[in-house]
C-alpha cells in the first residue's frame, strides 16, 4: 500500500494562533485513517487546507503523487479529493434524485458534456446509491424538508456519487440519531471496501472512530499528539489527558 | 404537471399567439410588446432565477442591441430586413461577448454587491450612450420606417417576437432539463457547495449570462425598430423601467421556473396595459406600489405559491420502496 | 478632454478649486453614507431609497423658502419629517421585509425609491430647485478661487452631524442599544433589548441624517426628483471602501469621491459625471472583489 494522501510540516496560522504546527500524516490508499482530538485542536483546520480553502503558510500537501499544496477547491475536488461539511450542505431547493444527478462526477467537466439531459445510468445509479443510504422512499422530495440525520446521510450519497477515490468526512455521525449510527459504521465500511474509496474521518464518537478506523491521529493545541493503531490510541496517556484536559 | 400536458399547454398558447393577431389588429402593437415582455422574463430568469444571481443589468445587453441594429441600419445602407436581422444578429454576438467580459469581473460577487454592481452597470451604459456622438448622444437615434403598411408591420413585429419567444422558451425547457440546469440549481441553493463538489462554477454562470444577453441583444435589435426610437436612458438602458420590470415579472410569476416568468410577464403586462393609460404621471408610483406589494407580500410568486400548497403536484412525495 | 487637461496644466489654481468643491460636497456625501452603513450594520439592509430621501430633504427647505422662511431651518425641519416617515415606512414595509433575504430588502427599497421618486415629480414638478441661502460668495487669489459660504456652512455642519452622532451612539442608552444590535441581534434580543424598537429608531435616524443632508444640498447645489439615485449609489461606494462604522473612514472616504469626482467631472465634461460615478461604483467592487479573492489565493 503506497500512501494516496501525504501532508507534510503542515502550518498553518489564523493572526496570532498558530491553528496547525508542521502536521505531517500519511493516508494509505485504501484505508480508513481517522483524526481525533479535543474541539479546536486544529482537525478542521487540517481538512480545509487539504481541500484548498485557504493557503498553507508553510508545508506541502500531496495527492496521488501530485502536489495539490496550490490549488482551490474545485479543482482539488475534480482530482478526485471529496470533503463533507460538519454542518451539513446540499442543494435544499432541490429534491433529493436533482441533488444526487447535480452531484454526478461529470459535473466538473467542460461546458459541452453538460448540455445533454440526466442519463438513464445516472439515474439508476443515483437510485442505487440513495437505497443504500436509506432514502430511496424520500427521493422526490426536496432535500431542504429532510431532517438533520437524513440531510447528513444525502450528503454522504452525493459524495459517493461523484466516485471520488478519497473522501474526507468531517464528523458523519454527529447529531445522528445513536440508533442510526451503527448503520452508518456499517455504510461508511461498505464504502471504503466495496468501491474502494479511501476515507479520512474526523470524528468525536470514540466508540464510532474505534470500530472504524485502522490507523488514528490524534492532534491537540495545533499539533500531532499522537498516531497509532486504535489500541495504542486508546491506551496512550497523552491522549488521555488532552481529552480530559490535563495539558 | 407532467410533460405531456405542458406539451399541450404550450402548443394551444403557439395557436393561439399565431390567431391572435390576426383576429384583434387593433392590438397588434400590445400582442408584439407582450411577447418582448415574456423575452425579458424568460431571459432574466436563466442567472436571476436558476442561479439566484439577482441582476438588475440585463438591460445592457438589451440596450447593445438595440444601438447594434440602428447603427447597421443608418450605415449599411442595405435593404431594411436585411439591415435589420443582420443588426439584429450583430447585437446579439456584441451582447454576448460583452456579457463574457462583464460576466468574467461581476459574476465573482456574491449576492447584494453583485445587484448593486450590474444596477451600476445598466446606469452607466445609459449615461456613456447619452454622451457618445456617434450613437446620437442624448437625443438618441431614430430606426427606419417599416417599408410597408403599419398594420402588416405590427403584424410582422408580432410572429417575429412570437417567434423568438418559442425559440427561447424550447431552448430553456431543454437546457434546464440537462446537467446544465441543474449545476445552475446547484450554484442557486449552495454555491459552497458546488464548488466543493468540483463544479466549475464561474464558467457555468457566465455561460448562463452568455445566453441571457444573446436572446436580449437580438430581441432589442428588434425592438429599436417596433418603436421606431432609440433613447439612451428611457428605451435602450432603460433600467428603471424594462429594468425592474424583468426582475418584478419573473419574481411574480414564480423564478426558477420555466413558466413562472411567462405567467408573471403575461400577467405584468396585461395589468399595465389596463391600468397604465388611466395612470398618466402616476405610472411609477404605481410600479413602485406594485414592487413594494409583490416582495412583502408575495416573495415566492404564483408558481412558488402554487408549489407550496399542492408540493404533489409538482412531484414532491413520499414514495413506498 | 485633452483641452481640458490642458487647462489644468496652464491655471494650477483651478485645481485646487477644484478640489475645494469636491472636498466640500463630499462631507455631504459622508453623512448620507453613514446613514447607509448605520441601516447596513444594524438591520443588515441596504436602503436603495437613500438618494431619494436626501432629495425629498432639499425639497422641504426649498419649500420653506417659498413660505419665505430661511432655508437653514430647513436643516432640522427636515431631519425631524424625514425622521417620521422612516419610522413610518420602516414600521409600514421594512419590518415585513428586514429577515428575509437580502434581495428582497434591496427590492423593496429599490420600490420606494422609484415610488418617491415621481411622487416628488407630482409635488414639486421636474425643474431642478435650488434654495437661496442669503449668503455671499469669498474669492481668493484675485478672483481665481471662489469659495461660497453656503458650502462652508454645509461642510460644516456635516462635520457637526458626525460628531453630534457619534456622541448620541457612545452616551445614549438607544445609542448603546444600536450598538448592541448591530454586534449581534440575536443575542441583544435574548438581553432584553427591544430589536424592533432598536431598527425603526436606526431607519429613523438614517432618514433624518438624509433630511439633513438634502436641506444642504439644495442650499450649496440643487435637488431634482429623479436625481436621488446617485447619491445611494455614492453612500454605498463610500461604505464598501469605508467600511461598516468608522466614522472617520466614512468622512475620508466621502472627501475623496467628492474630489475625484468633481475633478473627473471637469476633465470629461459634465455629461459624462454620472457616467463616472457609476462606473466607479463597479470599478470599486471589482476591485474589492480581486483583493477578497487574492486572501483566498495561495502563497505559493
Amino acid at each position: 500500500m503506497s500512501a494516496q494522501l501525504v501532508v507534510e510540516q503542515a502550518t498553518k496560522r489564523f493572526g496570532g494562533v498558530v491553528a496547525n504546527d508542521s502536521i505531517s500524516i500519511e493516508v494509505p490508499q485504501g484505508s480508513i485513517v481517522g483524526l481525533i482530538g479535543p474541539n479546536g485542536s486544529g482537525k478542521t483546520t487540517l481538512f480545509n487546507s487539504i481541500v484548498g480553502y485557504h493557503a498553507l503558510d508553510s508545508g506541502s500537501i500531496r495527492f496521488e503523487g501530485q502536489e495539490i499544496t496550490s490549488l482551490r477547491v474545485p479543482e482539488i475536488a475534480r482530482l478526485g479529493l471529496l470533503r463533507t461539511f460538519q454542518q451539513t450542505r446540499i442543494y435544499g431547493k432541490m429534491t433529493c434524485m436533482e441533488n444526487m444527478a447535480a452531484s454526478d462526477g461529470e459535473c466538473g467537466r467542460g461546458i459541452f458534456d453538460l448540455l445533454r439531459p440526466v442519463s438513464a445510468e445516472t439515474r439508476e445509479n443515483a437510485e442505487a446509491l440513495l437505497e443504500f443510504c436509506g432514502l430511496h422512499s424520500k427521493r422526490h422530495l426536496r432535500a431542504g424538508d429532510l431532517s438533520f440525520g437524513q440531510q447528513k446521510l444525502l450528503e454522504f450519497a452525493m459524495a459517493l456519487m461523484a466516485k471520488p477515490s478519497m473522501l474526507l468526512l468531517d464528523e458523519p455521525t454527529a447529531g445522528i440519531n445513536p440508533t442510526l449510527i451503527n448503520g452508518l459504521i456499517e455504510r461508511l465500511k461498505r464504502a471504503n471496501q466495496d468501491l474502494g474509496i479511501t476515507l479520512l474521518v474526523i470524528e468525536h464518537n470514540m466508540r464510532v472512530i474505534m470500530n472504524l478506523a485502522e490507523h488514528i491521529y490524534c492532534l491537540a493545541h495545533g499539533e500531532l499528539l499522537a498516531a497509532g493503531s486504535p489500541e495504542d490510541i486508546r491506551n496512550d496517556k497523552r491522549v488521555i489527558d488532552a481529552y480530559l484536559g490535563a495539558h | 404537471m407532467n410533460g405531456r400536458k405542458q406539451t399541450l399547454l404550450a402548443i394551444v398558447i403557439a395557436l393561439v399567439a399565431i390567431a391572435l393577431p390576426l383576429v384583434t389588429p387593433d392590438y397588434r402593437a400590445q400582442i408584439a410588446l407582450l411577447w418582448v415582455m415574456v423575452l425579458f422574463a424568460m431571459t432574466w430568469d436563466i442567472l436571476g432565477g436558476q442561479t439566484g444571481y439577482n441582476s438588475f443589468g440585463n438591460v445592457v445587453f438589451f440596450g447593445i442591441g438595440m444601438y447594434a441594429s440602428a447603427v447597421v441600419q443608418r450605415d449599411s445602407g442595405l435593404d431594411y430586413f436585411v439591415a435589420l436581422f443582420l443588426g439584429m444578429g450583430l447585437g446579439g454576438l456584441i451582447a454576448v461577448a460583452v456579457a463574457a467580459i462583464l460576466g468574467s469581473m461581476v459574476l465573482r460577487m456574491r449576492g447584494h454587491y453583485f445587484a448593486i454592481a450590474t444596477l451600476g452597470l445598466g446606469i452607466a451604459a445609459a449615461e456613456l450612450a447619452a454622451g457618445w456622438e456617434f450613437i446620437g448622444a442624448g437625443s438618441g437615434m431614430t430606426t427606419p420606417l417599416y417599408p410597408g403598411d403599419p398594420g402588416v408591420q405590427y403584424l410582422f413585429f408580432c410572429y417575429l417576437f412570437f417567434a423568438l419567444t418559442a425559440v427561447v422558451f424550447c431552448l430553456l425547457a431543454w437546457l434546464y432539463r440537462t446537467r446544465f440546469g441543474l449545476a445552475l440549481n446547484a450554484i442557486r441553493d449552495n454555491e459552497d457547495k458546488a464548488e466543493a463538489m468540483g463544479l466549475r462554477t464561474g464558467l457555468y454562470k457566465t455561460v448562463a449570462w452568455m445566453i441571457a444577453a444573446f436572446f436580449l441583444g437580438l430581441t432589442g435589435g428588434a425592438v429599436g425598430n417596433l418603436l421606431r426610437f432609440v433613447d439612451p436612458r428611457d428605451t435602450a438602458f432603460a433600467g428603471a423601467t424594462y429594468g425592474v420590470w424583468m426582475v418584478l415579472m419573473a419574481i411574480l410569476g414564480g423564478k426558477g421556473t420555466l413558466w413562472g416568468p411567462v405567467l408573471g410577464a403575461v400577467v405584468f403586462h396585461v395589468t399595465q396595459e389596463l391600468l397604465w393609460t388611466h395612470l398618466l404621471g402616476w405610472q411609477r408610483v404605481a410600479l413602485g406600489l406594485i414592487i413594494v406589494a409583490i416582495v412583502v407580500f408575495f416573495p415566492q410568486g404564483i408558481l412558488g405559491w402554487a408549489r407550496e400548497r399542492w408540493p404533489e403536484r409538482f412531484g414532491h412525495k413520499v414514495e413506498a420502496s | 478632454m485633452a483641452d481640458n487637461l490642458q487647462l489644468l496644466f496652464d491655471a494650477p489654481l483651478l485645481i485646487v478649486q477644484l478640489l475645494l468643491d469636491g472636498i466640500l460636497i463630499g462631507a455631504i456625501f459622508a453623512v448620507a453614507a453613514y446613514g447607509m452603513a448605520l441601516v447596513w450594520g444594524v438591520m443588515n439592509v441596504i436602503n436603495v431609497v437613500q438618494g431619494e430621501y436626501v432629495m425629498l430633504g432639499g425639497f422641504i427647505a426649498f419649500q420653506l423658502t417659498l413660505w419665505d422662511i430661511n432655508p437653514f431651518l430647513g436643516v432640522p425641519v427636515a431631519a425631524v419629517i424625514l425622521f417620521v416617515l422612516g419610522i413610518a415606512i420602516y414600521y409600514g414595509i421594512i419590518r415585513r421585509v428586514v429577515d428575509k433575504d437580502l434581495f428582497i430588502s434591496l427590492l423593496a427599497t429599490f420600490g420606494l425609491s422609484i415610488l418617491m421618486q415621481q411622487l416628488m415629480n407630482q409635488i414639486w414638478g421636474s425643474q431642478v430647485r435650488t434654495a437661496q441661502s442669503g449668503l455671499s460668495t469669498w474669492f481668493l487669489f484675485d478672483y481665481q478661487v471662489t469659495v461660497s459660504q453656503v458650502k462652508l456652512v454645509a461642510f460644516a455642519g456635516a462635520l457637526m452631524i458626525g460628531v453630534l452622532l457619534i456622541l448620541f451612539l457612545k452616551r445614549t442608552r438607544l445609542g448603546q442599544a444600536i450598538r448592541a444590535t448591530a454586534q449581534n441581534p440575536r443575542a441583544a434580543r435574548v438581553l432584553g433589548i427591544d430589536t424592533d424598537r432598536v431598527f425603526a429608531a436606526t431607519y429613523g435616524i438614517n432618514a433624518a441624517l438624509c433630511g439633513a443632508a438634502g436641506a444642504f444640498v439644495v442650499m450649496a447645489y440643487s435637488v431634482h426628483p429623479y436625481t436621488g439615485l446617485p447619491y445611494t449609489v455614492r453612500s454605498f461606494m463610500i461604505v464598501v471602501v469605508a467600511g461598516l462604522g468608522n466614522l472617520p473612514a466614512v468622512i475620508l472616504a466621502g472627501l475623496g469621491l467628492g474630489a475625484s469626482e468633481t475633478m473627473a467631472g471637469f476633465i470629461l465634461g459634465v455629461q459624462f459625471q454620472v457616467a463616472f460615478v457609476f462606473c466607479l461604483l463597479v470599478i470599486i467592487l471589482v476591485f474589492r472583489n480581486t483583493m477578497l479573492g487574492r486572501k483566498r489565493r495561495y502563497l505559493k
